[in-house]
C-alpha cells in the first residue's frame, strides 16, 4: 500500500515538474494540477494510510483506529481552493494570450 | 474629563478632523475646512492647557491601552511637564498656522486637502510627543515624515515641490528606519520599549556594549529630522512646500522632533565621550554652516530655512555638552527658536504673497508698502539675531554662558566660545540682511505684482501675536514662561535639575562680552558683504557648487537606477522557466540537504505487502499522469482526458485509505476543473504535430535538465513519503478532535465537525479567498480580448453550420443538438435528481461524509449541466442564476453565524449544538455550525458558478467583438 501510493505520488511529482517547466502555459497549468494531486496526497499520507478507518464517530467504535482527521480537512479545502486557482491561472493565461498573441509562458516567443 | 480622556482625544481628534475635511474634498468648502481645522485646533489646544495642573511640577499623566502586550508593544501615552510644553507648542502654533493658512491659500487650491494633511500631520506630531512607549513613538515618527511629503508637494505640479518632498521623505524615512532600529536595540538592552523604564536606566545603557549601536542608530534618526548637517540639505528644497507648512513644519514642529527626542531620551543616553563627541560634532558644524550659507541665500525662504538648520545646530550643540543646564537653555531655545522663527515664515510668506516673489534681488524698500508687516518682521529679526529684550537674546546668552564652561576637555571643547561668537555674528548678519535688503533701500522697480499692500488683518494677526510673545518672554521671562519652563525642566532633569535663573541682565560677563562682538561683528560684516550679496548668484561662495542635494540625486541614480539595473542583468531574469527551476531545484536542496545531514537511509521497500487492485489503480494513475506530461503540448484535449484520469486515481484512493470526504469533494471537483479547462481550450492557439529535428543543441541541453530535476524531484517524493508512511504515526492533535468532536463540535463527521467548528476561523478565510478568486476571474473576463486567430469559430462548428445551412429544412446549430439529443434530454431530467443530491450532500455532512463544501460544488454542477445541454442561452432563458447574490448570501451568513456567538458572551465563530425534535422525522442534529455550513455552500455554488459561467460566456461576447469588428474588416 505504503509503497504503491509512494510511487504514485513519486510519479505525480515528476511529471507535474517537468509540466511547469515547459514553455506553454497550458503545459503548467497540466503541471500544476498534477502537482497539486500529488501534494494533497503527500500531506494526506502523513496523517496514517489505513483502510476502513474513516474518522467517522460510530457507537462501538474506538477513536483510536481512526485515521487522522486533521490532514484531511487541510486537504479539502486545499481541493476547493485549487479549482478556484487553476480557474485563475486559466483566465490569466487566456487573458494574456489575447494580449500578447501567444500562449508562452513569457507572454513571447523565445528568441531562436 | 480627566487626563487620561484628553490624552486620548489630543491623539485622535486631529486625525478625526483631516478625515472630515478629507471628506469636504468635492464639496466647495473653502472656508468650511479651515473653520473644521480651527476647531480641531482650538480644541487641542484648549485641552491641552488644561491638563496643565497635571503636570505642574514633575507630576505627570499617564496612559495604557494594551496592544500586543506579549511583546511589550502597548499603546502608551504619556504627558508630563516638557511634552506639555511642547504639545503647547504645537498646538498653538497649529493655531495661528490655520488662521494664517485659510487666509493665505488661494480659491484655485485644493483647500480641504491641505488641512486635512496639516491636522494629520498635527496628529502625528501629538503623538510623537505623547508616546509613552518608544516603537508607538517611532509610528508617530513615520507618519510625520510622510504627512510632511504629503505637504511638501501639496502643489504637485511643480517639479521643485515633488523633488523636495521626495528628498525629505527619503532622508527622514531612512532616518525613521534606522530610528526604529536604534529602538529595538534600545528595548534589547533595558528589556522593555516603556519609555519611563528606558529614562530610568540610564546607568545600564550606557554600560551596556550595544550602546554605541543603538546611540548611532538614535542619533541618525534624530539629526536627520532635525536636518543636521550632514543630512541638512533637504530643509532647503522642502522650502516649495505652501508658506503655512514651512512656518509649521518646517520651524516649529517636525524639525523640532528631532531635538524634541535628544532632549527626551537626554538622561538615557548623554553624558559620554561619544555622546559628546556625537551630537558635539554634528551641532556646532550645523550652527557654524547653517548660518554661513543663510548668510548667502537670495530666497526669503532658503535664508530662514538655512537660518534653522543652524539654530538647530545650536539646541543640539548644548545638547551635546551634558549638563543639566545647557539642556535647560536647549528647551528655552527650542520654544524661542519657534515663537520666531514661525513669525519670520509667515512674514515672508506675507511678502511672497504681496509682491509674487521671494528673491532678495528683487525686492527692496517695501516699509513703505507694508509698514506693520514690516515692523513685526523687524523685532522677530531681531529675536532671532539675538538683540537684548526679545526671547532669542535670553537663550543665546544662555549658550554661550555654556559654551565657555569646560564640559568634556578636548579641541572641540576649546573652540566652541569662538565657533558660537562666529556663528552668532553670522546670525546677526543674515538677520540684518533680511530686514535691511526687503523693507529699506529704493522703491522696488522688478516685482511681479507692482503694488502689495497689508494683508488683510487676521492674516497679520499669528505674526503679532508671536512677535508679542517674544517680546514678553523677552522682557519679563520668569513671569510669563518661567513656570512652565520649569516644570519641563523639572520632568526632563528630575534631581538633577539644576539653579538656573531667567534673568535679562547678569552683570557684564563673559557671555554679554560675547554677545556685543557678536552684534558689532555680524553688523560690520553685513556692512562689508552687502554689494556683493546684492548681485551674487545663490548660494556661498566655495560652497555654491558643493550642493548636497545634488550628491543626494547622483547618489539615489547610482543606487536606485544604475546598481538596481545592474544586478537586475546579473541576478535576474524576466522568464518565467529559469525562475521556476531556480524555485524547484532550491524546493529539492531544501528536501535533500537536512535528509542528507541527517543520515537518512530509505528502509528497502517490502512487495509483498502490495495490494494487486489498488495497485493496478495506481498503474493507470502513473500511465495517465505521464500520458498528460507527454501529451499537454500538442494534444491538449488528450492530455485534459489523462489528467482527469489523474485525478479519478486520486479519489479512488482518497475511497480507499478511509477519506470518503475527500473523495467526495475530489470527485465533485475533478468535473468542474474538467469542464473549467474544456472551456478554455476554445481560447488556446491550434499547434500541430511538427517534426523538427533540428532543435538546437542548447533546448536539448535545457529539456535535459529539466528530465533531470523532474526524475530527481519525483525520486525524491517517492523516499520522502515512503519513510513517512512507513513511521508510526505520532499521537499529535488528532485524538483531541477525535474525542471531542461530539461531545464539543455536536457532529459524528470528524472532518466536517474540524471544518465548520474547530478551525471555523479557517475555513472563513478559505471561503473568503474563494470569493475574491472568483470575483478576479470574473473581473478578468469582462475585459477578456481572445487574440486574433482565436475569434473565428471553430472548424468544427463551421463545418457543422455549413451543413445546416446547405439543407434548407435545418437551421443553425440544429446538428449539434442532434448529436446531443439524447444526453441533454437525461442532463435535464437528472437536475432536480443533482439539487437534491446536493441538499442531501450538505444536510448530511455534519454526521456523515458531506458537506458545505461537496455539496456546494455539486450545487453548481446542477446548474452546470443546464449549460452544457441546451447551450448558455437556451439555460438562461430558463434559469436565472444571480452568482453573486449566493456568494454574498454565503458570506453574509457564514459571517453572521460567527458573530451570533458575541450575542451569547462568546468569542466569534463559537457554534452551539443540540438536538431538535421534529414531527414525523424526529431527533434532528441542529448546530449553529450547520449554518455555517450553509454559507459555506451558498458561497461554493455562488463561486464556482460564477467562474464557469463567466468563461462560458465568452463564447457569445465574442461574437458580439466579432461584430463590431466586422463593419471595420469590410472598410479596409
Amino acid at each position: 500500500m505504503e509503497l504503491v501510493l509512494s510511487i504514485g505520488i513519486g510519479i505525480m511529482t515528476g511529471s507535474g515538474v517537468w509540466l511547469i517547466l515547459r514553455p506553454r502555459t497550458y503545459q503548467v497549468i497540466v503541471g500544476l494540477s498534477l502537482l497539486s494531486y500529488a501534494v494533497n496526497l503527500f500531506i494526506f499520507a502523513v496523517g496514517g494510510v489505513k483502510s476502513d478507518a474513516a474518522p467517522l464517530l460510530e457507537e462501538g467504535v474506538a477513536v483510536s483506529t481512526m485515521t487522522d482527521p486533521v490532514p484531511h480537512a487541510l486537504v479539502l479545502t486545499a481541493i476547493v481552493i485549487g479549482f478556484a486557482t487553476t480557474a485563475l491561472f486559466l483566465v490569466v493565461l487566456l487573458a494574456a494570450r489575447g494580449l500578447t498573441g501567444t500562449d508562452h509562458v513569457d507572454g513571447r516567443e523565445q528568441p531562436k | 474629563m480627566t487626563g487620561e480622556a484628553i490624552l486620548v482625544l489630543l491623539v485622535c481628534l486631529p486625525f478625526a478632523g483631516s478625515l472630515a475635511a478629507t471628506i469636504l474634498l468635492r464639496t466647495d468648502s473653502r472656508v468650511l475646512a479651515a473653520r473644521i481645522a480651527g476647531a480641531v485646533t482650538l480644541a487641542s489646544l484648549v485641552m491641552t492647557a488644561m491638563l496643565y495642573p497635571a503636570v505642574r511640577g514633575g507630576a505627570k499623566v499617564r496612559l495604557d491601552l494594551e496592544w500586543l502586550p506579549q511583546l511589550g508593544l502597548n499603546v502608551t501615552l504619556r504627558m508630563d511637564g516638557f511634552a506639555w510644553l511642547f504639545a503647547m507648542l504645537v498646538t498653538g502654533i497649529g493655531c495661528l498656522v490655520v488662521l494664517y493658512a485659510r487666509y493665505y491659500m488661494s480659491e484655485e487650491d485644493p483647500v480641504p486637502r491641505f488641512f486635512s494633511f496639516l491636522l494629520a500631520f498635527m496628529g502625528s506630531m501629538l503623538g510623537i510627543v505623547l508616546s509613552g512607549n518608544v516603537i508607538l513613538l517611532s509610528v508617530f515618527w513615520e507618519l510625520t515624515s510622510i504627512f510632511s511629503f504629503l505637504l511638501i508637494s501639496y502643489w504637485h505640479n511643480n517639479a521643485a515641490a515633488r523633488d523636495g518632498a521626495r528628498m525629505a521623505l527619503t532622508i527622514t524615512g531612512i532616518g525613521g528606519f534606522c530610528l526604529l532600529a536604534g529602538f529595538l536595540v534600545l528595548g534589547h538592552i533595558v528589556g522593555s520599549y516603556d519609555l519611563d523604564v528606558i529614562l530610568s536606566s540610564g546607568d545600564t545603557i550606557k554600560a551596556h556594549p550595544l550602546y554605541l549601536t543603538t546611540l548611532v542608530l538614535i542619533l541618525v534618526g534624530a539629526l536627520t529630522k532635525s536636518a543636521q548637517v550632514p543630512f541638512h540639505f533637504w530643509l532647503p528644497n522642502a522650502m516649495a512646500a505652501p508658506t503655512p507648512v514651512s512656518a509649521y513644519l518646517h520651524s516649529a514642529t517636525m524639525v523640532k522632533a528631532g531635538v524634541f527626542l535628544l532632549v527626551r531620551l537626554w538622561p538615557a543616553l548623554s553624558g559620554t565621550y561619544e555622546w559628546f563627541m556625537l551630537v558635539g560634532i554634528a551641532g556646532t558644524c550645523t550652527l557654524l554652516l547653517g548660518a554661513y550659507f543663510a548668510m548667502f541665500q537670495q530666497d526669503l525662504k532658503g535664508l530662514l530655512a538655512y537660518s534653522t538648520i543652524s539654530h538647530l545646530g545650536l539646541i543640539t550643540t548644548l545638547l551635546s555638552l551634558g549638563s543639566p543646564l545647557a539642556a535647560v537653555a536647549a528647551i528655552f531655545h527650542m520654544m524661542n527658536h519657534a515663537t520666531f522663527k514661525a513669525s519670520l515664515f509667515m512674514a515672508a510668506g506675507i511678502i511672497d504673497h504681496e509682491t509674487g516673489t521671494r528673491d532678495m534681488r528683487r525686492l527692496s524698500g517695501l516699509f513703505k508698502y507694508l509698514p506693520i508687516t514690516g515692523t513685526l518682521a523687524m523685532v522677530a529679526s531681531a529675536a532671532m539675531a539675538g538683540v537684548p529684550l526679545l526671547n532669542g537674546f535670553i537663550s543665546k546668552e544662555m549658550f554661550f554662558a555654556e559654551a565657555v564652561e569646560t564640559h568634556a576637555d578636548s579641541v572641540l571643547d576649546r573652540m566652541l566660545p569662538y565657533v558660537a561668537t562666529l556663528a552668532g555674528a553670522f546670525s546677526v548678519a543674515y538677520s540684518i540682511r533680511f530686514i535691511h535688503v526687503v523693507f529699506f533701500g529704493p522703491p522696488p522697480t522688478d516685482l511681479p505684482k507692482p503694488k502689495p499692500h497689508e494683508p488683510p488683518h487676521w492674516m497679520r494677526f499669528p505674526i503679532e501675536f508671536l512677535v508679542f510673545a517674544c517680546l514678553v518672554v523677552g522682557i519679563v521671562p520668569s513671569l510669563s514662561i518661567g513656570p512652565f519652563l520649569h516644570s519641563a525642566v523639572l520632568s526632563v532633569l528630575g534631581p538633577r535639575t539644576p539653579e538656573y535663573s531667567l534673568a535679562i541682565w547678569h552683570g557684564v560677563n563673559t557671555p554679554l562680552v560675547m554677545s556685543v562682538i557678536a552684534l558689532i561683528g555680524g553688523a560690520a560684516l553685513y556692512a562689508f558683504l552687502k554689494d556683493y550679496l546684492a548681485r551674487c548668484d545663490d548660494g556661498p561662495p566655495l560652497f555654491r557648487h558643493l550642493v548636497g542635494q545634488r550628491i543626494f540625486e547622483r547618489v539615489l541614480v547610482t543606487v536606485s537606477w544604475k546598481w538596481a539595473r545592474w544586478l537586475e542583468s546579473r541576478l535576474g531574469t524576466r522568464n518565467l522557466q529559469p525562475q521556476l527551476r531556480l524555485v524547484t531545484a532550491a524546493g529539492l536542496l531544501a528536501g535533500v540537504i537536512p535528509l542528507y545531514i541527517a543520515g537518512f537511509s530509505p528502509k528497502p521497500p517490502v512487495l509483498g505487502e502490495v495490494d494487486p487492485i489498488f495497485a493496478v489503480v495506481w498503474c493507470i494513475g502513473a500511465f495517465c499522469a505521464l500520458g498528460a506530461a507527454y501529451q499537454a503540448k500538442y494534444h491538449r484535449l488528450a492530455a485534459l482526458v489523462l489528467l482527469g484520469g489523474a485525478g479519478i486515481t486520486t479519489c479512488i484512493t482518497f475511497v480507499w485509505l478511509s477519506a470518503p470526504d475527500l473523495a467526495i469533494t475530489q470527485l465533485v471537483v475533478e468535473i468542474v476543473t474538467t469542464v473549467l479547462l474544456l472551456l478554455g481550450l476554445r481560447w488556446l492557439p491550434k499547434r500541430s504535430v511538427k517534426v523538427d529535428d533540428s532543435v538546437a543543441l542548447a533546448a536539448r541541453g535545457r529539456r535535459f535538465r529539466d528530465f533531470l530535476l523532474a526524475i530527481s524531484c519525483g525520486f525524491g517524493m517517492f523516499l520522502f513519503s515512503y519513510a513517512i508512511m512507513k513511521q508510526p504515526v505520532p499521537d499529535a492533535i488528532a485524538s483531541y478532535f477525535l474525542e471531542k468532536a461530539y461531545t464539543e463540535g455536536g457532529g459524528r463527521n470528524v472532518v466536517n465537525v474540524i471544518l465548520v467548528d474547530f478551525r471555523g476561523f479557517d475555513t472563513f478565510g478559505e471561503i473568503a479567498v474563494l470569493a475574491i478568486v472568483a470575483l478576479t476571474v470574473f473581473a478578468l473576463l469582462r475585459r477578456f480580448r481572445p487574440a486574433a486567430d482565436s475569434i473565428e469559430k471553430p472548424e468544427q462548428q463551421r463545418i457543422q453550420n455549413a451543413y445546416d445551412a446547405a439543407a434548407p429544412e435545418r437551421s443553425a446549430g440544429d446538428t449539434v443538438r442532434d448529436y446531443l439529443l439524447v444526453p441533454s434530454v437525461i442532463m435535464q431530467w437528472m437536475f432536480p435528481v443533482v439539487v437534491t443530491f446536493a441538499i442531501y450532500l450538505f444536510l448530511r455532512g455534519h454526521d456523515l461524509p458531506g458537506g458545505g463544501f461537496a455539496g456546494g460544488v455539486t450545487m453548481a454542477i446542477a446548474f452546470l449541466l443546464q449549460y452544457l445541454a441546451g447551450g448558455v442561452r437556451w439555460a438562461e432563458d430558463r434559469l436565472r442564476i444571480l452568482p453573486l447574490r449566493w456568494m454574498g448570501f454565503g458570506l453574509v451568513v457564514a459571517a453572521a453565524t460567527g458573530m451570533g456567538a458575541w450575542a451569547f458572551g462568546y468569542p466569534f465563530l463559537t457554534t452551539h449544538s443540540q438536538y431538535v425534535e421534529l414531527p414525523f422525522i424526529g431527533k434532528v442534529p441542529a448546530a449553529s455550525a450547520l449554518l455555517f455550513d450553509l454559507g459555506v455552500f451558498s458561497l461554493v455554488v455562488g463561486a464556482t458558478v460564477l467562474i464557469l459561467i463567466a468563461l462560458a460566456h465568452q463564447s457569445i461576447r465574442v461574437h458580439r467583438v466579432r461584430g463590431l469588428e466586422a463593419p471595420k474588416a469590410e472598410e479596409a
